[in-house]
């Protein structure tokens, strides 16, 4: 259950701020529902989400149990070099996961979708 | 005088037993005016299942493509051993589910089938009814029938369970002493508190609902149906859970399969 997708737009310049769309595969469990027999499931969410590019953090976010399971995140960084985002998150039950997703320049590219 | 009339009555009661079944299959609600519950969503919702990216089912379609092509069990086989790409194998698989299973001549409905497949033909371990991994390979089977219309056979010997379903539907059920047709065909499109009634279309399972923040079977959102009318939920793998489902997938022929879904 540590899975996830990361979205940039197609072609990208240096220089340009860009929009990167990250969904995160996580229950985001309240610890005020039941499962399907009835019994209650302890609360695990998300603590601690971060986002680093080129080794400096672009993103950070601490969703609480108020923030839907499966969540969808979009932020918005400014791209330099071609290199890679490295999303990593922990939960309540102490499960890490992470995601590494590559940024790829164009010298000539369209402008960046936003 | 006495034999004649009994001979009328005779051949009345032959009229009566062969237009009873036809009769029996009018439609309440008609085929033009099936709307999938999509029409009642919020916008909202909407843009979340037209967003290919942030459609969050789209995590179970991408774990349902690894388990299908993942070898399982004794056997050794995965799913793509033998069925190739679900995308061309099984277009038009999950529109004439649920259906009667030739060996058995149990009504199984999809995710029944994929079980049976794993444990028969794969000699795996049980897929876990409403597990993850499930709902996933059933989401990957679906979605190569996106956009084809329902099609069930309700003939031969699905024609009984196709009765029975459709008791249950007009059967008053629960606390609240309603039939799902008081809702879902007298009265859809207006409000129950402050629900948009829909007209409980089976067009987009397994559809990941936000309630559950995850996604689920019919068998799943009908439970939820009967406990929402406070009456005793069907049991897991229950018959009548299929029967009524094959009854709902009839009632909604033509309309096109919808995956991955979202509802709220």
């Amino acid at each position: 259950m540590a899975n996830a997708r990361l979205l940039l737009p197609d072609s990208m310049a240096a220089g340009d701020v860009v929009k990167a769309r990250l969904l995160v595969e996580h229950p985001m469990h309240t610890g005020y529902l039941q499962d399907l027999q009835g019994r209650l499931i302890p609360r695990n969410v998300i603590l601690r989400l971060t986002c680093d590019y080129g080794g400096r953090e672009v993103f950070r976010v601490e969703p609480s149990s108020g923030i839907a399971g499966n969540p969808l995140f979009e932020f918005f960084f400014r791209v330099q070099n071609p290199g890679e985002l490295w999303v990593r998150w922990v939960d309540d039950r102490g499960v890490a996961g992470e995601l590494r997703h590559p940024v790829r320049l164009q010298p000539a590219g369209p402008p960046a979708r936003t | 005088m006495m034999q004649k009339w009994l001979r009328w009555c005779g051949v009345a009661m032959c009229w009566l037993c062969l237009a009873v079944p036809a009769a029996a299959q009018t439609r309440q609600l008609p085929q033009t005016q099936l709307k999938s519950g999509l029409a009642f969503a919020g916008a909202d919702v909407r843009a979340l299942q037209a967003d290919e990216f942030g459609n969050p089912a789209q995590l179970w379609l991408a774990r349902g493509a690894q388990r299908w092509a993942e070898p399982q069990g004794a056997a050794g086989q995965s799913c793509q051993s033998c069925h190739g790409d679900a995308q061309q194998s099984m277009r038009g698989v999950a529109t004439r589910y649920p259906s009667i299973d030739i060996k058995s001549g149990q009504l199984l409905n999809l995710e029944d089938r994929i079980r049976q497949c794993r444990s028969q033909q794969q000699k795996g371990p049980e897929l876990l009814r409403e597990s993850d991994d499930l709902l996933a390979l059933s989401l990957h089977v679906s979605r190569a029938s996106h956009g084809m219309p329902l099609r069930v056979d309700i003939t031969g010997p699905a024609q009984s369970h196709w009765q029975q379903g459709q008791r249950i539907f007009l059967e008053r059920q629960g606390q609240l002493n309603l039939s799902c047709a008081q809702c879902h065909d007298q009265h859809y499109g207006r409000r129950l508190y402050t629900d948009a009634l829909s007209q409980g279309q089976p067009n987009s399972y397994p559809v990941y609902r936000l309630e559950w923040q995850g996604v689920g079977s019919l068998e799943r959102r009908l439970r939820s149906c009967f406990v929402g009318v406070r009456a005793e939920p069907l049991a897991w793998g229950a018959l009548a859970s299929r029967q009524l489902s094959l009854y709902l997938m009839w009632r909604g022929e033509g309309l096109p399969l919808e995956v991955p879904a979202v509802r709220k």
